[in-house]
């Protein structure tokens, strides 16, 4: 089965090696006149205000960590939707259970606000 | 039928047959690519009354060669204040991902050489949509790390919004296409194919309409496409995470867009379509029906505005996901009963 692999290996490096190629191609044939304007952050053409390291919402963290939760369901919905006609009723029920206890915090979730932005 | 081609009953056929359906298909890919470029030019000009490109060869047909020599022969600039390893490995992040996922997607029925059965399929894995799920995912930290490695603020907005949009389409893309393996009852995408074959009705389009609305839009979401193009929302953010990118390392977030588009196109068609199926030879049906995906995406890019960001994490948490369930529970239901 491992052999099914090797294709998916040689087309990795593959694409690899075209980008490495295209942009080492720039990196030869492409002019080099740098000027510390040219290398300085765009900001539309004004003079810098501060630094881009600097904090953003707290927002993003949360859909982040809110991602996680959700997708690990959907990693444990994969192999039960293989299965699921030779489960039956059963595993229908048992995947049941493992869903509302998941709704339960999602209700929660949202019932707390993480999912309004404004 | 014959037996099947391995690595094990004729080694030497069988490399070489692997590297002929590789290089065949990343070419066909990067050429689709290209005249992606061109099409959607093109198609969005005559939907704004212009003519779009006319000037390089007939019909303008040499725009994408011109541009991409023009952009290998561009000043390649690295900002001074950018985090220089990870701007340089951000473009190649984003590209990589985008050109492998096709390795998993059937373009073909079996083919038969020197007594053995060929599949038309770069690699047949039994975790074929898991590995797409993967790679997809993949291609977000290149986002995040191109947004952040750039120092500029509209690249880290641009950055932050793309994967919190891609997380978020994630989550309902991957739960939507849940029903197809309940009805299926295999990951890889040939069985998915095999499954849906016979006759057009057996098209899961059919039997999972839900879903595949699902997984159309979401799709959409997840390739950064109108209208869901926020991390590159250009009237607020410049260009977003790739405002700082110049020369080759800018065209590979081109590409990278445009293999994406490619790759849902030719995705959607195999799980909801029933991939190579149809009247012509299978190759041919296959592209028929990307093409037809990808004009699509243009034509909504020509007709849509841009959604608004609260607008979209509403529609990715609050009624795609739980939509994603209810056909998960309806299709367990139909099945039981």
């Amino acid at each position: 089965m491992l052999e099914s692999y090797l294709p998916i290996l040689v087309l990795i490096a593959l694409a690899l090696m075209f980008a490495l190629g295209s942009v080492a191609f720039s990196f030869v044939f492409g002019p080099r006149k740098p000027s510390a304007a040219k290398l300085a952050p765009y900001e539309c053409g004004m003079p810098l205000i501060g630094t881009a390291r600097e904090q953003f919402s707290i927002k993003f963290y949360m859909v982040a960590m809110l991602f996680i939760l959700f997708d690990i369901e959907c990693a444990f919905l994969y192999p039960w939707a293989v299965v699921f006609k030779r489960l039956g009723v059963f595993g229908f029920i048992e995947m049941g259970v493992f869903i509302f206890v998941l709704l339960v915090g999602y209700a929660y979730v949202w019932k707390k606000g993480a999912l309004e932005w404004e | 039928m014959p037996e099947m081609l391995s690595l094990s009953n004729d080694p030497i056929l069988f490399i070489a047959v692997m590297l002929t359906k590789i290089l065949s298909v990343f070419i066909v890919v990067v050429l689709i690519v290209a005249y992606a470029t061109y099409a959607e030019r093109k198609i969005i000009g005559r939907m704004q009354t212009r003519l779009g490109p006319t000037m390089t060869g007939p019909l303008g047909l040499l725009q994408p060669i011109a541009d991409g020599l023009k952009l290998f022969f561009k000043e390649d600039i690295i900002p001074s204040q950018a985090s220089k390893v990870a701007f340089v490995l951000a473009p190649m992040m984003i590209l990589v991902p985008a050109f492998i996922t096709v390795g998993v997607i059937p373009f073909g029925g079996d083919i038969v050489i020197r007594g053995y059965t060929v599949p038309l399929q770069i690699a047949d894995l039994n975790v074929g949509i898991l590995y797409i799920i993967a790679m997809a995912g993949l291609g977000v930290y290149g986002i995040v790390l191109a947004g952040w490695s750039s120092n500029n603020k509209y690249s880290l907005i641009g950055g932050v919004r793309a994967a919190a949009q891609v997380i978020s389409y994630e989550l309902a893309a991957g739960l939507s296409i849940v029903a197809v393996f309940m009805l299926a009852e295999t990951l890889s995408l040939r069985g998915i194919v095999e499954a849906q074959s016979g006759s057009i009705l057996n098209w899961y389009v059919f039997s999972q309409p839900l879903a595949f609305c699902l997984f159309f839009i979401t799709s959409i979401a997840e390739i950064n496409r109108t209208p869901f193009d926020l991390p590159e929302a250009e009237t607020e953010l410049v260009s977003g995470f790739c405002t700082e990118y110049s020369s080759m390392k800018y065209a590979l977030f081109f590409m990278a867009e445009y293999a994406n588009m490619v790759v849902i196109a030719a995705l959607i068609s195999t799980l909801f379509l029933g991939g190579p199926a149809g009247p012509f030879p299978g190759v041919i049906n296959i592209l028929i029906k990307v093409f037809g995906f990808m004009f699509i995406f243009i034509w909504m890019r020509a007709t849509f505005p841009r959604v608004r960001y609260d607008q979209l994490m509403f529609m990715g948490w609050k009624v795609f996901l739980p939509l994603a369930l209810l056909n998960i529970v309806i299709t367990g239901v139909v099945i039981i009963l």
